[in-house]
């Protein structure tokens, strides 16, 4: 039983509170997630699973600020989310956010070093600090001699760990993972798990969505959704 | 032109010097495991201002391995390739990342949007990577971005997420990210691949309507469907240029 590396008791890098979202139709309202309360601790690694269409990714989206359309409250490291503006959360969302796609979303016309600038292009860092940093990144996760290549060239483990490098460079608060194995076999898998338990044994905060239970044991709690509600 | 290449070894090369895209004797050779693969054997190829090519042919006969050279993605092993009359064959990897992108705009079959990027922020993406002459001011910036959007009709989603939009508006995003650069050509790699077709019938008809507006493009497809919509077909065996006709197509 290894020690949670988190401090239940210090202030949430995540609070929601009855968080809903519903779509209209013809009947009245469709309900895709419903009373969402959840506190996320600092350095927690917290895993949502749940069947398809359970509201997995809306609630990564929402999360994430790339949803914005839902009732009830988002506090992000105490900043209200639900009462901010496009711009603001933006801002917000650049600071404090890293995602990690199932399908990488790595631009195939740039190269793995390329890629790895595109977070900090959009964080206002100065260029030295930029390619330091990037620098720093490729020696951290062993890349330094695949910088130059372009994704197509690389396996899908090595475009998803490109992928997760593109998420920490910049240094974010908070980690979110949506079925980030989904396309990997299970070798591949094992490694990109065990690099997000580092990761977050390094201190950062990691909100998963997956299906698979062995993934699921990698995090601190699993929460269960259904049909919109927290089980 | 200093080189003189054996451009008899081709029927199907034209022999205007002005090419937009002009390819002689492009070989590639991959080797892994000491096992040699010949992707490319003698591609001879010219695309000239204005038109629309649609490469086709079997999987494994090099079309992809075509587009990546085409696209500066990739280098030949042997050959003269020569964009917008720059020879570009041996260029190092740098100088060929600031030739791709000027001159090049891709569209892929899995959009490559980023998920947490707005649809107006993954457009100007690509236009941030300009620098030293090529650099583009704020407002310039903007312009071409709001102009691309336009053009692929929408500019009235900018503020949302890929997640947000239908499969066909997320290839009509990526269009108007290859765009938004003004490049000398479009490639496209199976643009229709991942999209239901009729879908993939509006992405194809949105390509027409930029080559009607004067877009360069070559479009690698392996349906036939989609190949009518350009007006050139070229098509590849075994790393060879075996068929290059035009498209007839009824008035």
């Amino acid at each position: 039983m290894t020690a949670p590396a988190f401090s239940a008791s210090a202030s949430p890098v995540v609070s929601l509170r009855n968080v809903e979202k519903s779509h209209r139709t013809s009947g009245g309202a469709t309900y895709v997630l419903r009373r969402i309360t959840i506190d996320v601790a600092p350095g927690e690694f917290v895993t949502i699973m749940g069947p398809s269409g359970a509201g997995k990714s809306t609630l990564l989206a929402i999360l994430g600020m790339l949803d914005a359309e839902f009732t009830g409250e988002y506090f992000l490291r105490g900043h209200p989310v639900h009462a901010m503006k496009h711009e603001q959360r933006r801002a917000l969302a650049r600071e404090h956010i890293g995602f990690v796609f199932q399908q990488y979303h790595l631009l195939d016309e740039l190269t793995v070093a390329e890629n790895l600038h595109v977070p900090l292009d959009y964080r206002g860092i100065g260029k030295s600090e930029r390619a330091s940093r990037v620098a720093d990144i490729l020696d951290r996760f062993n890349m330094v001699g695949k910088k130059d290549l372009y994704p197509r060239q690389l396996s899908g483990g090595q475009q998803q760990l490109v992928g997760i490098a593109r998420a920490v460079i910049g240094e974010p608060s908070l980690i979110l993972a949506d079925e980030p194995t989904g396309n990997l076999h299970s070798a591949q898998a094992r490694e990109i798990m065990e690099l997000f338990a580092r990761l977050n044994a390094a201190g950062t905060t990691i909100v998963q969505v997956t299906h698979s239970d062995e993934n699921a044991r990698f995090g601190h709690r699993t929460i269960h959704l259904k049909d919109g509600w927290m089980e | 032109m200093t080189t003189s290449t054996s451009t008899a070894a081709s029927p199907y090369v034209a022999t205007n010097a002005d090419s937009l895209i002009r390819m002689r004797g492009i070989k590639k050779v991959f080797v892994t495991d000491e096992v040699e693969t010949h992707a490319l054997v003698d591609v001879h190829l010219d695309v000239q201002q204005g038109e629309f090519v649609a490469i086709s042919g079997p999987s494994g006969c090099g079309k992809t391995t075509l587009l990546s050279i085409l696209g500066l993605l990739d280098a030949p092993s042997d050959g003269e390739y020569r964009l917008a009359n720059e020879a570009v064959s041996d260029l190092t990897p740098f100088e060929r990342a600031r030739v791709r992108n000027r001159q090049i705009g891709f569209i892929f079959q899995a959009f490559n949007l980023i998920g947490d990027l707005t649809v107006y922020e993954n457009v100007e993406l690509p236009l941030t990577y300009r620098t030293g002459d090529a650099a583009l001011d704020p407002a310039e910036r903007k312009r071409r971005v709001i102009d691309a959007l336009e053009r692929v009709g929408m500019s009235h989603r900018t503020n949302h997420y890929p997640a947000q939009l239908s499969g066909g508006q997320q290839q009509r995003v990526a269009v108007a990210r290859a765009v938004a650069g003004e490049p000398a050509i479009l490639l496209a790699d199976e643009p229709t691949g991942n999209l239901d077709s009729q879908n993939g019938e509006a992405v194809m008809s949105l390509l027409q309507e930029l080559h009607k507006g004067g877009a360069t493009i070559c479009m690698v497809t392996h349906d036939p469907r989609y190949a009518e919509f350009a007006d050139r077909s070229v098509h590849l065996f075994d790393g060879r240029v075996v068929d290059d006709t035009a498209v007839a197509r009824a008035v």
